[in-house]
């Protein structure tokens, strides 16, 4: 996934000519290149800090005070367990737990193949059917950690064939 | 557009809901919650059921009713008949439905949680006389699961925009006396006299003003707002709209967490649909009024659910808050003077400016007006989202609507208010649920979020992870919440850990007095609360943790149960 610096920079002078470059942007145009390129290369929130006119410090105090911002390159997939109040009282730590142990990372890391990235979230708000999780964007309610697993081996063997 | 471009549209929109209503059809809820237990797939298994079958009948994608447990819900309608909502609709049983009811007019008792509208039908109960509804009083909710959320149609043809349309043909200062007339207070969980906070920003002298929806509903297990911004987006912009008329302000803004994409995306929708027809932009329905809204999606940290944070947030800071006074409503958003508002609360104004002052107080006790949405979870028969008068009782709430603990063992005590509400023991469930009424247990009502627990969760533990959310998203900025919520955390790890001293819960007592006193911002101030209440209600289970070494719940693992 390593970019040319040429076209880093080509993809990143689109994202900026969206915006006008005030102070307020800042958030917005982070989400932005995130969507882009899966997370916020170190490059960008140079440019990003000259774009805006403030220092760099404050861009990398923004970009790192943000759970959703991040700094580092993600997995190929994502598997995001809620931790909130609901699903920790029917059992969100097993997945957690299980998640972890399957996938051999703790929370907030990504396998070094960059296969895969375990995350928790605050709260999906799908409370009623606690413990969520979402797995590369589908929602999941009432998981359990047998469902999880599955989940798991299914996209492995998915990627193999 | 103007009134009587208003007024066409509606009737339009009138014409096309009898049209729709008197055809069969099927709604499918489609909220987030029916999404993640396969409301898509039973959505596209209707679609092929109905292309398979050559049959033409309406589809629609309508929002949550919050019967959550019984997800994923359909209904279908057939003229003459009143319509059927079913539950736990998988792919297969709703084809089944289908194949029943819509081609053979055959009603399924068997899967039929209930009847809505005119008429009765054998062995099937109306839906509002069903347990989790017949104590409900559904204004605030009583668009949701019944009609398409984005399809401003639908929103005209239930009574949207009356509350508008009424709105400008008033003086601000009429509008707030009718708010004031009924005793609107705060959805959030302060429970701040809403006009009051309109009013300060009325008498700020200005050059600009604006109103901010506060839609980072951020604390864990509640989703009410999620539920409204995803089945009824325009109550909200109505609101919000009517905010601005009466402070004066031509920009508003929606903070919305990005926790909660498909409210994001239908926010979207309704904005463009609104702009489309004229009801944002300039001079609305001829009034002189001009109002645009801008939607900011949060970038994930619960502190910006706090107003002064969730404006730093947009000004495109770190989202940390700062001491007030000034309160925003003299002093916030770049500076000027800013009403933020709840979802919930904005949400109600256009219900209120539609039918009146009298009508919202008829429910409510004597202090705290109204109807209120609550969400309930964790171990309980029936989770969801309900509405009810506050006043009401936890142990009806619980009991009645909840259907009481969906295990076989105990309840034994509820988590409410977000993670700086508290714990209340179940022998204390007769108090009723208002702003002021949990206050003798250290808890308090919060934004509505009521967490279930039986004899499986250890109170110690809860303490601990409801401690360990509010260290890992404390913003850092004032001491008192950075290092109090660490060193809390530390104790009550030792403590569930096996390494609890004799001091500890004194020792944590007077780190959340500090707290309380010395913290900048509610997240601080109230992060102690969980801590607190457990105490004050389960120090048994504490003493018995630090002493015996015993969990008697099972869930520390380093100690015996």
């Amino acid at each position: 996934m390593g970019l040319v610096g040429g076209e880093l920079e080509r993809r990143l002078e689109e994202i900026l000519g969206a915006f006008c470059g005030k102070r307020s942007e800042l958030i917005p145009i982070l989400q932005r290149i995130q969507n882009e390129f899966g997370y916020l290369p170190e490059d960008a929130l140079v440019k990003v800090s000259r774009f805006i006119g403030v220092p760099e410090a404050h861009v990398y105090g923004v970009a790192s005070f943000y759970e959703q911002l991040r700094l580092r390159q993600l997995g190929k997939n994502i598997i995001t367990i809620c931790r909130g109040t609901s699903c920790y009282v029917c059992g969100s730590s097993k997945l957690i737990d299980e998640a972890k142990s399957v996938l051999g990372i703790d929370e907030g890391e990504t396998t070094p193949d960059l296969k895969w990235t375990l995350e928790t979230v605050t709260c999906l708000g799908m409370c009623a059917h606690a413990p969520c999780a979402i797995v590369n964007g589908k929602v999941y309610g009432k998981m359990t950690p047998e469902k999880l697993v599955s989940i798991i081996r299914a996209v492995e063997g998915g990627r193999r064939s | 557009m103007t009134v009587d471009e208003l007024d066409e549209l509606r009737q339009t929109a009138m014409r096309q809901w009898d049209e729709l209503h008197s055809k069969p059809h099927v709604t499918v809820g489609n909220a987030t919650c029916g999404q993640g237990v396969g409301a898509l797939e039973t959505l596209n298994a209707i679609h092929d059921f109905l292309t398979e079958r050559g049959v033409e009948c309406d589809v629609v994608e309508v929002g949550c009713i919050g019967m959550c447990y019984a997800e994923p819900i359909m209904s279908v309608s057939l003229p003459g008949m009143p319509a059927v909502f079913y539950g736990e609709a998988t792919p297969e049983r709703a084809c089944e439905i289908l194949e029943l009811h819509l081609l053979s007019k055959k009603p399924v008792a068997e899967y039929a949680l209930g009847t809505v509208g005119e008429g009765s039908i054998d062995g099937i109960p109306n839906l509002f006389e069903t347990p989790m509804m017949k104590r409900q009083v559904r204004r605030l909710l009583s668009r949701c699961g019944f009609v398409e959320p984005t399809n401003l149609m639908h929103y005209l043809a239930t009574g949207g925009f009356d509350g508008l349309e009424k709105a400008l043909s008033m003086e601000p200062s009429q509008i707030i006396d009718e708010l004031r007339r009924a005793g609107l207070r705060g959805r959030g969980g302060v429970g701040f006299p809403t006009w009051r906070k309109w009013l300060t920003c009325i008498q700020t002298p200005s050059d600009e003003k604006f109103v901010v929806c506060n839609a980072h509903e951020g604390d864990p297990g509640i989703f009410v707002n999620r539920v409204l911004l995803e089945s009824d987006p325009y109550s909200v912009l109505e609101g919000l709209l009517i905010a601005g008329y009466t402070v004066g302000a031509s920009n508003g803004f929606i903070y919305c967490g990005a926790e909660y994409p498909l409210a994001f995306e239908r926010l979207t929708a309704a904005i463009k649909a609104l702009e489309r027809v004229g009801l944002l932009g300039d001079d609305i329905l001829g009034s002189g009024f001009s109002f645009r809204v801008w939607l900011v999606k949060g970038a994930g940290a619960y502190v910006c659910g706090e107003e002064t944070a969730l404006i730093a947030s947009i000004e495109g800071e770190r989202g940390m808050p700062r001491a007030r006074p000034p309160f925003p409503a003299a002093k916030g958003l770049w500076d000027k003077p800013t009403v933020v508002n709840n979802v919930e609360t904005l949400a109600y104004v256009p219900h209120i400016l539609r039918h009146g002052a009298e009508w919202f107080a008829e429910y409510g006790t004597e202090r705290s007006k109204g109807t209120k949405a609550f969400s309930l979870t964790g171990k309980v028969e029936r989770p969801g989202v309900i509405e009810v008068p506050l006043g009401m009782t936890l142990r009806e709430i619980i009991s009645e609507l909840g259907g009481g603990s969906s295990t076989e063992k105990r309840i034994k005590a509820v988590q409410i208010g977000g993670p700086g509400g508290g714990c209340i023991p179940e022998s204390m469930f007769d108090l009723p649920v208002d702003y002021e009424s949990l206050a003798p247990t250290g808890a308090m009502m919060g934004a509505g979020g009521i967490v279930v627990m039986d004899e499986d969760t250890c109170m110690v533990d809860m303490a601990r992870h409801l401690i360990q959310f509010s260290q890992c998203e404390s913003c850092g900025k004032c001491v008192p919440c950075r290092l109090g919520t660490k060193q809390m955390l530390a104790i009550l790890e030792g403590i569930t850990e096996g390494n609890g001293n004799e001091g500890d819960i004194v020792l944590l007592e007077e780190i959340a007095d500090a707290m309380k006193v010395g913290s900048l911002c509610g997240l601080g101030q109230a992060a102690p609360n969980p801590v607190l209440t457990t105490i004050r209600h389960f120090r048994d289970e504490y003493e018995e943790h630090i002493r015996l070494h015993r969990c008697r719940a099972g869930v520390c693992k380093a100690l015996s149960s």
